[in-house]
This record gives C-alpha cells, structure tokens and sequence, in this order.
C-alpha cells in the first residue's frame, strides 16, 4: 500500500529565463517535482514562503507560491490540475515541457491518476 | 504594405536598447518585480503557467514573406519552433528566455516588428478586416487609418497609464469582419448623403467579464478629425475610468455608469475646450502612408480561368476546399485564399517554423508576398491569381494546411487555456480538438453550414466566446474543469451576446453537447436557413429540451 | 527628498504646508487644493510664490479661477501605474500655465520621459536610483510620433518631420 502524506510545496519561475521551479529540501530550487520538499506543518509552509521571498528579492526568481500536495510512494503530486500542467508541461504537446525531458514526476496531469 | 522609414526604424531601435537596459536592471535587481512588470508588459513579455511569453504585433494582421520567416527563425532559435496566432492578430510564443528578448526585439525590429504595447494597460494593436484591400465589398482600405493609429498610440506618454487595456478596431466594409461593436473603440467608415466618407466612431464595446455591445458616440466624424477626437475620448476615460476595481477598469463601464449621453457629452465637451491645432500634418501623413497599401499590380486577367475550373472538376478535394476557403477578389482573375490553420484534432492558431516558411515561400510565389492573420487564427494569401489555386493547395495539402472548414464547425477559435495561460481556469486547447474530431466529416460540417465556436479558458474570454454562435467557457469547480455554453453570440454587423443555456459541462461531456444542439438545429430549420438565425427564430428552449431534458 | 528641476538635481526652494499647518509668514510655499478654496483671500496676501497640490480627483477646470496667481502645480503619483496625472498634466499646460509643474509621490526613472513630454518639469525623486540612472532617463527615446508634446530630448517629432515643407504656420507650442 501507498502511503500518503499531505501538505504545501513551494514553485516559482527562474528569473532570467522563466522556467518552472520548485523549493528543495537543499534549499535551492529544482526544475524537478520530485526535488520539492513537502511542508506538513502550517508553520513549515510559512518559513518555506518567507525563504521564497527571500529569493525573490535575491532576483533568483519570481511569482512564489505555495500549492498543496501531497507524496505517494516517494513522489510529489500536485492536487490541482493547474500545478499538474505547470510540472509537466502542456497536456496538448506531450512532446514539450518537463515531461519530455524526464523532470514531470509520475503522475499525469488529467485525475484518475 | 507598409515600409518603415528611418523615424520607424530608430523608434524600434531605441525602444529595444530601453528594453534591454531595464531588463539588465531587473536582473542586477534594482527593479523590482512590480516596478518591471508593467514595463516588460508594455513590450510583450508575460509570466505564463510554464515560461515567459512573447506576443508580437501584426499590426492590422499583415505580414510580408520576409517578416513570416523572420518569426520561424525566431521560434526556431529562440523557442520550441512553433507559435501561436491569437484572436488579436497577434502571434505568440510560449517558451521564451527574459534573458533573451532584448536580443529578439532586435531581430524583430530588422524587419520592421516590434512587440510594443501588446500587453498593459495602455492602447493595444489596432486591428482590422483581414481582407482588408481585397474584399470586394470594401469602401476603402481601413489599413492606412491603422497605420495612422498605430503610430499615434506608439508610447503615447498621456495614454501609457490607462486604467486597463484598451483596443481599436477599425473597418472600411459594411460587412464588419473586424468587431467593431465589442472592442473599446471602433471605428467604422461609411458615407453620408454628400458622399463624403468618414467615421461612426463607436465606443465601450467589450467582452470578458462584462460583455458590451458599444455605443454610437458620433455618426460622422470626418478624417481629419480622428486623432484629435480619439485623444478626447481616451483623455476622458484616462481621467474617469475606474481605477478601484480591475474588472470594472474598461471604458464600457465608464460609458455604462455615466449613461451614453453625459459620456458623449465629457468628450464633446474635451473636444471643444483642447487647443485645435492644424491637421494637415496628419492628412499629409495618411496621404503618404495609403502609398504604401496601393493595391499590387494585377494583372488583367479574364474573370473565368479555364485552369482552375477543370482542376476543380477533376479533384473532389480541391473543390471542397475551394468551396470553403476561397473567396471573392475585387480583381478578375483573381482569389483570396484562406489558409485554415485548424486540422482535425490541431491547435487552433498554432504553425510550426516550417509551416510559416512555406506560407512565407507560397506567400512570395503567389501573393505578392503578402500574407494575413485573421481573428479566427487563420492566414490568409490575399491576391492568388484563380489559374495558381490548385498548385496552392497541392503544397499546402503536403504540409497539414489544406483544412477545408473555414467559417464551419471545425473552424473552432480557442484561446490558449490552461495549458499554458496562467490565468486560465480550465483548459480550451483539448476541448477543440476533440469537437474538432466529432464533427470531422466534411459532408457534415457542409451540412451545418456556417458556424461559429468560440472557446476561452476563463472568462477574461481571449476567445471571445461571448460573440461566438456557440460559445464554450471554461470554469473550475472544485478543482475540476467544466465548461458553460452560450448560444447565439455575433461580433457580425448584427452583433450580439451570447446567452447562456443553462448547467455547465464536463469536458468530455461537451461533444455530446455541442451535437445535441446542432442535431436540433438540424431537426428545425427552416430551407437555407443558418444556425445563428435558426436560433434568434427559435430561442433558447428547444435546445434547453436536447440538453438538459430528463432521460 | 531630492528634486530635479529642468534635468538637475536643486535644492527644493518651496515648503509644503499642510492642511492643519499654520502658515508660514513668508517664502514658497506649496497648499492642498483643499486649502486653496477654504483660504484663496489669506493665501493672495501670503508674502512668497504660491502652489498647490492637485489630486488626480478634482476636476481642472475648477483650477481656471486660480491659476493666475499659482507659480507651481505638484500633481501626485499614488502609485505609478495610475496614470491619471498625464492628462491632467497636459490640461493645465493646455490653458496657457507656464509655472512649474511637479510630480510627486511614485515617481520612478522608468516613467521620466513621459513625465516631462506631458509637461511635468520637476520632479520630487527618491535616492533609491542613481543620479545619473535619473538624469538619462529622460532621453531614452529619441522621437515621438505624437504631435504637441514637450520634447525634453530634443524629440523629433516624426510626423511634422516627415512633411517639413508643411511647417512654417504649423508653430508647435511649446517645442521645449
Ligand atoms: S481567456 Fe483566460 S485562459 Fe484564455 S488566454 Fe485569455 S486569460 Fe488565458
């Protein structure tokens, strides 16, 4: 059996060239899903947005936000489509985005999954 | 088409050179974020779900061959080799570099393009008739006046700062192909009794979240009158627009809240009391820029091309297509071609690099080099001569451009959506394709006739769902996608609203839906009667019956 | 608060006074509108220049009555983005003022060129920029399509450049 946990990771795009990416447990930021760090914790969820901003102001990137997720068997899931199609890329052009370069995570972006 | 000069030249040159040392100051951090936004903005450049996205401007949807394949060599150098035509007569690309664009506004000002002012809140692109110069209904080509307008609105350093967007729309037709009643100003030239032609100047026309039908605020307004009198209107909605609230910002709503009259009455009044300064600077300038949209040298060719018909005899495919993409040319012997850039089961609007170099190189054979991106994000070759229609399809058959459903069911208009808008609430993307597929057969779509589907992925309705015949909505509930429909919109000369019929959808309920609704249009027709008249004759109810009535 | 005045950085001569400020006995000084209608006689009789700060809610023609005896007009950025101050800008120039016109609040180096094409001519500035990031600003452009502005860079004015022989009698108004 699967086991699940819940909570918030943290996205942003890279400044200079605009790519997806998302808050590690090292600290720096991933083009990886899988690379994210889940905060369980209300609390964690805030020291992770005020480390967002921090990097925001250091101009490393833009647009932070939190969005909920949660982990199944080692991997990071978005629970909104929205952030699915953000870590995979378009589902219309499977041949584009993190997706097509081994960085979209294993789960697809339509429910079910 | 028009040829910059030097001034045109040095003005993208300059702008660029700014671009570039407030996007080095953006990166060294001494912009913040919020002070950059609206300057990257104003030079094209969103945040999207995945990347930045650069939106050029087409001014008035006309591209050269050389200009075509300078955007294939920019979405093969600097993107994933493809790009999006919008509904504004705009092309995007979806995967761009911020540490990039200075360099592609450089390779865009090279062939007289920018990207200036196609986001912000300030004037944004001109558009007009797609076929303007070729329609043979047309009063006079509405392209100078855009060109006019669209320098005049060029970094206009009172109007940079409106409360929100603001778009012109411009026609020289009867026939409105370019919506003039649903943009913030449009401006529609006609006669009057003398025979003089000049503007019915129309404003507060919108869509999104308050769809708008605009207002008549002058009759006739003479040319030489029009920059004065459009500084007017855009000064009173400067001063007046709301500014409390983002989605009651648009002009409409200033012209809603006042009532027409008093809003007729503030520009009247501003009109009167500004200093009149001399417009024959102006007039000079119209003069030298309609040169430049001097209709091509056309051959005197017969009106029947004996070439032409017996390929048509010949091949049932080209027929259908000629049938559904071609049409009238004011010149004999000649025929304007539309390019569908709607396969079955594509993205609407989207061409690869090599699909633009081929229009581009078509283009350049038979077209005067001359190409057009129409609102329904399609192209256009405006002047082929009847005798090269078939060699035309033939190469476009080869390159997945040979849709024959232009104006018909598969000619479905879709907004990016949520696979790439980050504003988006549900995708649109999937959801045309898949009607796209149900409706493929070309007998069927013949059958229905002419028919408008517009689809947006929120209700900021890029595309513009409220005046398609039907019109699909994309909407989060809960966190899934569903989709209302509205029936009966027009941007035409008639235009109108959609209403909305009733409960929304799941995406891959609507197919069905959309059957059902065409199914009892079918069943109550009258004999040549088209569905957006079939439905204003019938109303909503029996296609609230096919819906929603219990099984 | 460092002003530029006229592309230099000065010392600001004026003095804000504020609603509920007692009047100072002399010198410039800058009032709210809302002073100027409460207390237009003292105000006429005050020893020093007078101005006022206009906000982007009142209407200029309310203006007209005063305006022979206002040496300076501040008009307020709230916010950079609010553009309001443009237009009403260029409705003061428009009925023949010729003191000086300054912007305040948000003002940002990035908006100084269209600042002074619509007739501002100082400019109440933040240290956050460098001075020579303030003082290029404004001559970042080189032309200007649009007929009738202030050209603080020696704009050229792309359409009467174009039909030059059409000038003479075209006199632009205020070719700063
Ligand atoms: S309608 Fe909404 S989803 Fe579609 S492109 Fe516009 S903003 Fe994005």
């Amino acid at each position: 059996m699967s086991i699940t946990e819940k909570g918030q990771a943290m996205t942003a795009n890279r400044l200079r060239d605009g790519a997806v990416v998302f808050f590690t447990r090292s600290g720096d930021w991933s083009e990886a899903i899988d690379a994210a760090v889940l905060a369980t914790e209300p609390q964690a969820a805030r020291a992770l947005e005020s480390r967002g901003k921090d990097d925001e102001r250091a101009t490393l990137v833009t647009g932070v936000y939190l969005f909920d997720a949660e982990r199944r068997d080692g991997h990071i899931r978005a629970l909104h489509i929205r952030e699915r199609i953000r870590t995979l890329g378009p589902t219309v052009r499977l041949d584009l985005g993190k997706q097509a370069e081994g960085l979209g995570g294993a789960f697809p972006a339509e429910n079910g999954g | 088409m028009y040829r910059y000069d030097e001034f045109d030249y040095q003005f993208v040159r300059d702008r660029t050179a700014q671009f570039a040392d407030q996007a080095r100051r953006r990166l060294a951090g001494e912009l913040t974020e919020d002070e950059f936004r609206p300057l990257r903005l104003m030079n094209g450049l969103y945040l999207q779900l995945h990347a930045y996205m650069l939106r050029i401007a087409i001014p008035y949807g006309t591209l050269s061959s050389r200009q075509m394949r300078q955007l294939a060599m920019i979405a093969r150098r600097w993107d994933k080799n493809y790009g999006h035509f919008t509904t504004r007569q705009n092309i995007q690309f979806n995967w761009i570099k911020l540490e990039d664009t200075p360099e592609i506004l450089a390779a865009l000002a090279d062939v007289e393009m920018h990207a200036i002012q196609t986001s912000g809140n300030c004037i944004r692109n001109v558009t007009t008739d797609q076929w303007a110069g070729a329609a043979a209904d047309e009063i006079a080509d509405p392209r100078p006046v855009a060109e006019l307008i669209r320098q005049w609105s060029s970094l206009h350093p009172e109007f940079s700062y409106l409360p929100r967007k603001f778009k012109i729309a411009v026609t020289g037709a009867p026939n409105d192909r370019a919506a003039v009643k649903v943009h913030d100003i449009g401006l529609r030239l006609h006669k009057n009794d003398k025979g003089e032609a000049g503007w019915e100047v129309i404003v507060g026309g919108g869509l999104g979240r308050t769809p708008l039908i605009g207002v008549t605020v002058r009759e006739f307004l003479p040319q030489h009158e029009l920059i004065a009198y459009l500084e007017a209107i855009m000064r009173v909605y400067n001063l007046y627009g709301r500014r409390d609230n983002k989605y009651k910002a648009r002009i409409k709503i200033l012209v809603h809240e006042l009532g027409p009259e008093k809003f007729r009455a503030e520009v009247e009044a501003e009109y009167a009391r500004r200093p009149k300064q001399e417009t024959e600077v102006e007039e000079r300038e119209l003069a030298r820029i309609a040169a430049y949209f001097a209709p091509p040298q056309f051959e005197r060719l017969p009106r029947w091309s004996p070439r032409f018909e017996e390929a048509r005899l010949a091949n049932p495919a080209f027929a259908r297509w000629v049938r559904t993409n071609v049409a009238a040319h004011f010149a004999d012997g000649y025929a304007i071609a539309n390019i569908s850039l709607k396969p079955e089961g594509g993205i609407p609007g989207d061409a690869t690099s090599e699909q633009m170099e081929l229009v581009a190189d078509l283009a350049e054979r038979h077209s005067f080099s001359e190409i057009r991106v129409s609102h329904a994000q399609n192209l256009v070759l405006p002047h082929v001569k009847r005798d090269d229609l078939f060699d035309l399809w033939q190469a476009l058959s080869g390159a997945g451009l040979a849709a024959s459903n232009l104006g018909l069911a598969g000619d479905i208009i879709a907004c990016p959506g949520l696979d790439y808008c980050t504003l988006a609430t549900a995708r649109s993307i999937p959801v045309a394709q898949a009607i796209s597929r149900k409706f493929a057969d070309y007998d069927r779509q013949q059958d229905i006739g002419p028919l408008k589907i517009n689809i947006s992925g929120c209700i900021n309705a890029c595309g513009h769902h409220h005046v398609g015949h039907i019109g699909i909505l994309g909407l989060d509930k809960k966190g899934e996608e569903y989709y209302q429909i509205t029936l009966g919109g027009s941007s035409a000369t008639s235009a109108s609203i959609g209403q909305i019929i009733g409960p929304g959808f799941a995406g891959h309920d609507v197919p069905d839906a959309i059957e059902k609704i065409l199914d009892t249009y079918l069943k109550h027709r009258q004999p040549g009667e088209e569905f957006l008249a079939a439905y204003r004759r019938l109303g909503a109810q029996p296609f609230k019956e096919a819906l929603y009535a219990a099984h | 608060m460092p002003l530029i005045k006229n592309d230099r950085f000065i010392d600001d001569p004026w003095t804000h006074v504020g609603l509920e400020d007692s009047l100072p006995s002399s010198g410039d000084i800058i009032v709210p509108y809302a002073r100027l209608l409460k207390e237009w006689d003292a105000l006429t009789r005050h020893d020093g220049r007078l101005g006022v700060v206009f906000t982007n809610i009142d209407r200029v023609e309310a203006l007209s009555l005063f305006l022979p005896r206002l040496a300076l007009i501040a008009l307020p950025f709230p916010s950079f983005t609010d553009g309001r101050a443009y237009s009403l800008a260029r409705q003061i120039r428009e009925t023949g003022f010729a003191g000086e016109l300054r912007a305040s609040g948000n003002v940002l180096p990035d908006q100084l060129q269209f600042m002074r094409q619509v007739g501002f001519d100082a400019f109440e500035v933040t240290e956050r920029f460098a001075p020579e990031v303030w003082l290029g600003a404004s001559r970042r452009m080189s032309l200007a399509y649009q007929r009738g502005l202030y050209r603080p860079a020696g704009e050229a004015e792309v359409w009467s450049e174009r039909h030059r022989d059409a000038e003479p009698w075209l006199e632009q108004p205020h070719a700063g």
